[in-house]
């Protein structure tokens, strides 16, 4: 199990076990006696996994497919405690509330246009050749029309009020709002962190460690219960926007750190060249600095977007109403309880729908990226 | 210079400034609500319960022990939690990388399926499955004589005290010493004479000998406090309640995923020409991965290790949202009791932040440790 090889490579390597019997085997028999059966240690797991294949399948095939329940028209939760397999009758009945949480239910088509929205400005901003500066404007008109859309109050749509806001969408808008704000902000913390000016360098590096130093938790928590007392008597600020600046500045000094890094991987000729040119320090930074940075800091900045758009699920704890808290929500029907496992399947299944393809993304960007760099 | 002088006033000015504004407010907004500040409210009594404590505690305890044992309690998933994601995320990331396909595979599935849903989806999920899908304590799963696993969570015996006891404990922690004393022995024995030791035999039976032996000195006692099942609940041995269960699992669950990748990530960064020759030297396959390739891949390994001990601190922070009592759980209940919302939050926040910076500290001493000494 230690062997460093990789699995593609064990063919050509050998292993001490193919000899020319073996090799005049049929292709797929030799491929499975060196993938499967090259050692008596791996002959072992690969049985042993197969026997676990065969205990947990069925069952698991059986409760997914054969066993479960769909929806119907006299299908009920009696139906489904009595049946042995999954309850998408379940999902069937609460996938509305999962999916756009509190939002008026006739008007719900309006939080759909902003998935589908939110997904295609992501998906536009995925391609190289979008990456002009205005793709900015498209995603101002995009969030713009977001807005639109979730308040209303306007070409006959009525007014939502944001507490009534929920599930996918709010999660979308969360991440995307946090990102966009955070992301001029971490490049002013990255670019003082690395200054030559020491109180403003000593202030980038105390708020990115204090930060990235307590669980966001305590962030959210300072949002919604401090936050108010900063404020001059009277000035309230509604919990949603709270909520939001604790997550922006959360993910501002996560991001920082990703800057930094692709800064810090600039040689050092380039900032004498831009000096030797006669540059400012902003116009060196804009135009020479930080499009090489922020080049090299794509990949970790995907990542910090993965699981920053995990972590906004953690506004359940502060009482907002994102996908996270409808799927617990949609448990707490007394007609419906006890269905955790359907609930909890459909977020996770959003959820790692979201993380995957954009870790995915990552993996080809950041090959894409050092095609150029390698020479 | 001017310049530079005259912007870092003003960015001071505008920090002390904005703190100085909303510090003030605060203090005109407590007054208003006439709530006293400072910590005074610490020797208070709580008056409230808490599930699990390490130290005594009851409801008319203060409100500083409360906390503190929160603290304890943040610690013991802690540290338990990282024991554990360290071996399995050791054990998954080699398994990435098995010449077995099956194993290969699989170990890939867990990794991209974890990674890629919230960890507080984790948490939800083991909770459920521990309150919901686990029988009463009258039907209770009795998987080995003794113990008993219910939606009560899992009961375990435990010896009955003796003096015994502590001496066996003390044993191991000397058995522990003496295998770190062992192993450096044989490390310069190796590295000037070329034997090698036997360490990791004579370790372990150190570590099961010498305990073992103080145990039959005692006259090998045996009595244990088995749970039995009262009226109600369980009564004797021990508890492992579903929120520990939960957090813990949900928390190994999740960063083993994450560092079985780092652990795959430094072994592939060795060079494949240490492996080979490693080989040509004559050392066998378990020698070389020991005294070539991990002390290598350590170095790559350890830093981002640290940050994911830290994420695993600091996640455990979520206990909040399925009712263990951490730190972040007892400050919240004594927030909402006292409304001391500034102390409570600068006390949480102070907690992470020293655990953090303590941990990077001495990871930072270990891998210097550790680092390549170049001549």
């Amino acid at each position: 199990m230690t062997d460093r090889t990789l699995p593609g490579r064990a063919g050509q390597q050998g292993s001490g076990h193919g000899n020319a019997d073996e090799r005049s085997l049929p292709a797929p028999v030799y491929w499975l006696w060196q993938n499967l059966f090259n050692t008596p240690l791996n002959a072992i797991l690969t049985i042993l996994i197969l026997w676990g294949f065969i205990e947990i399948i069925p069952p698991l095939l059986n409760w997914l497919i054969f066993d479960s329940i769909v929806a119907g028209p006299d299908v009920t939760s009696d139906t489904c405690r009595q049946g042995s397999g999954a309850c998408w009758a379940f999902i069937h009945e609460k996938y509305r509330l999962i999916l756009f949480g509190l939002y008026p239910y006739n008007e719900q088509w309006r939080p759909l246009i902003v998935i589908f929205l939110i997904v295609a400005l992501l998906a536009v901003s995925c391609n190289k050749r979008f990456w002009r500066p205005w793709l900015g404007l498209i995603w101002l008109g995009g969030m713009g029309l977001v807005f639109l859309l979730m308040y209303g109050g306007v070409l006959g749509m009525t007014f939502v009020p944001n507490t009534n806001w929920g599930g996918l969408p709010l999660t979308l808008m969360l991440s995307v709002i946090g990102l966009i704000f955070a992301f001029p902000l971490a490049i002013l913390l990255a670019l003082g962190r690395r200054s030559e000016l020491p109180i403003v360098r000593s202030l980038c590096v105390v708020f990115i460690e204090l930060v990235r130093g307590v669980p966001l938790i305590t962030i959210l928590f300072m949002a919604s219960v401090m936050f108010p007392l900063f404020l001059p008597t009277g000035v309230t600020v509604d919990k949603l926007l709270r909520a939001q600046v604790g997550l922006i500045l959360f993910a501002a000094a996560y991001m920082a750190e990703a800057i930094r890094g692709g800064l810090q991987a600039i040689p050092r000729g380039q900032y004498e060249a831009a000096d030797a040119l006669g540059l400012t320090y902003w116009q060196a930074t804009a135009k020479i600095i930080l499009p090489q940075a922020l080049a090299i800091s794509i990949p970790p900045l995907v990542n910090t977007f993965i699981s920053f758009f995990k972590d906004t699920s953690l506004v359940i704890i502060i009482g907002l109403f994102d996908l996270m808290t409808s799927a617990k929500a949609a448990l707490s029907d007394p007609a419906w309880l006890g269905f955790y496992k359907e609930s909890y399947l459909l977020a996770s299944f959003i959820y790692f729908c979201f993380c995957y393809s954009m870790s995915k993304y990552s993996q080809w960007l950041e090959k894409d990226l050092n095609k150029g760099r390698r020479r | 210079m001017v310049r530079s002088m005259v912007f870092q006033a003003v960015a001071l000015v505008a920090v002390v400034g904005t703190g100085w504004y909303l510090i003030n407010n605060v203090l005109v907004n407590l007054e208003q609500q006439s709530v006293a500040t400072g910590f005074g409210f610490l020797d208070r009594p709580a008056s409230f319960d808490i599930g699990e404590h390490l130290i005594e505690y009851d409801a008319s305890r203060s409100y500083g022990r409360a906390l503190v044992v929160g603290i304890l309690n943040t610690l013991r998933v802690a540290v338990i939690g990282v024991v554990l994601a360290t071996i399995i995320g050791t054990v998954i990331g080699i398994a990435r990388l098995s010449t077995n396909w099956l194993v290969a595979k699989l170990a890939s599935g867990y990794v991209e399926i974890v990674r890629n849903v919230p960890v507080l989806l984790h948490l939800f999920f083991w909770y459920a499955v521990i309150t919901e899908s686990m029988p009463g304590p009258r039907q209770a799963l009795n998987p080995i004589p003794g113990v008993f696993l219910s939606n009560r969570g899992l009961q375990v015996p435990v010896p009955e005290a003796h003096p015994a006891w502590g001496s066996v404990g003390i044993g191991f922690v000397l058995a522990i010493v003496g295998i770190f004393l062992i192993n450096r022995y044989a490390r310069r024995r190796q590295a000037t004479t070329g034997e090698v030791f036997p360490a990791f035999w004579i370790g372990i039976g150190l570590l099961i000998g010498l305990p073992t032996l103080i145990w039959l000195a005692y006259g090998a006692p045996l009595a244990l406090n088995v749970p039995e099942l009262q009226r109600f609940n369980y009564v004797g041995g021990t508890t492992v309640t579903p929120e520990f269960f939960a957090l813990l699992t949900g928390l190994v669950v999740y960063t083993a995923g994450f560092i079985a990748e780092i652990v795959r990530g430094g072994i592939l960064a060795v060079n494949q020409g240490q492996t080979e020759a490693a080989s040509a030297l004559g050392l066998r396959r378990g020698q070389s991965l020991r005294l070539v390739i991990l002390p290598q891949a350590l170095r790559t390994i350890i830093p981002p290790t640290t940050s994911q001990y830290l994420n695993l601190t600091k996640n455990s922070s979520l206990a909040v949202a399925i009712g263990y009592p951490d730190l972040v759980n007892v400050a919240n209940t004594s927030l909402n009791q006292t409304g001391q919302a500034v102390e409570l939050v600068s006390i949480m926040m102070a907690v992470y932040l020293t655990t953090s910076l303590l941990t990077s500290l001495f990871m930072n001493w270990y891998n210097a440790s550790i680092a390549l000494k170049e001549r």
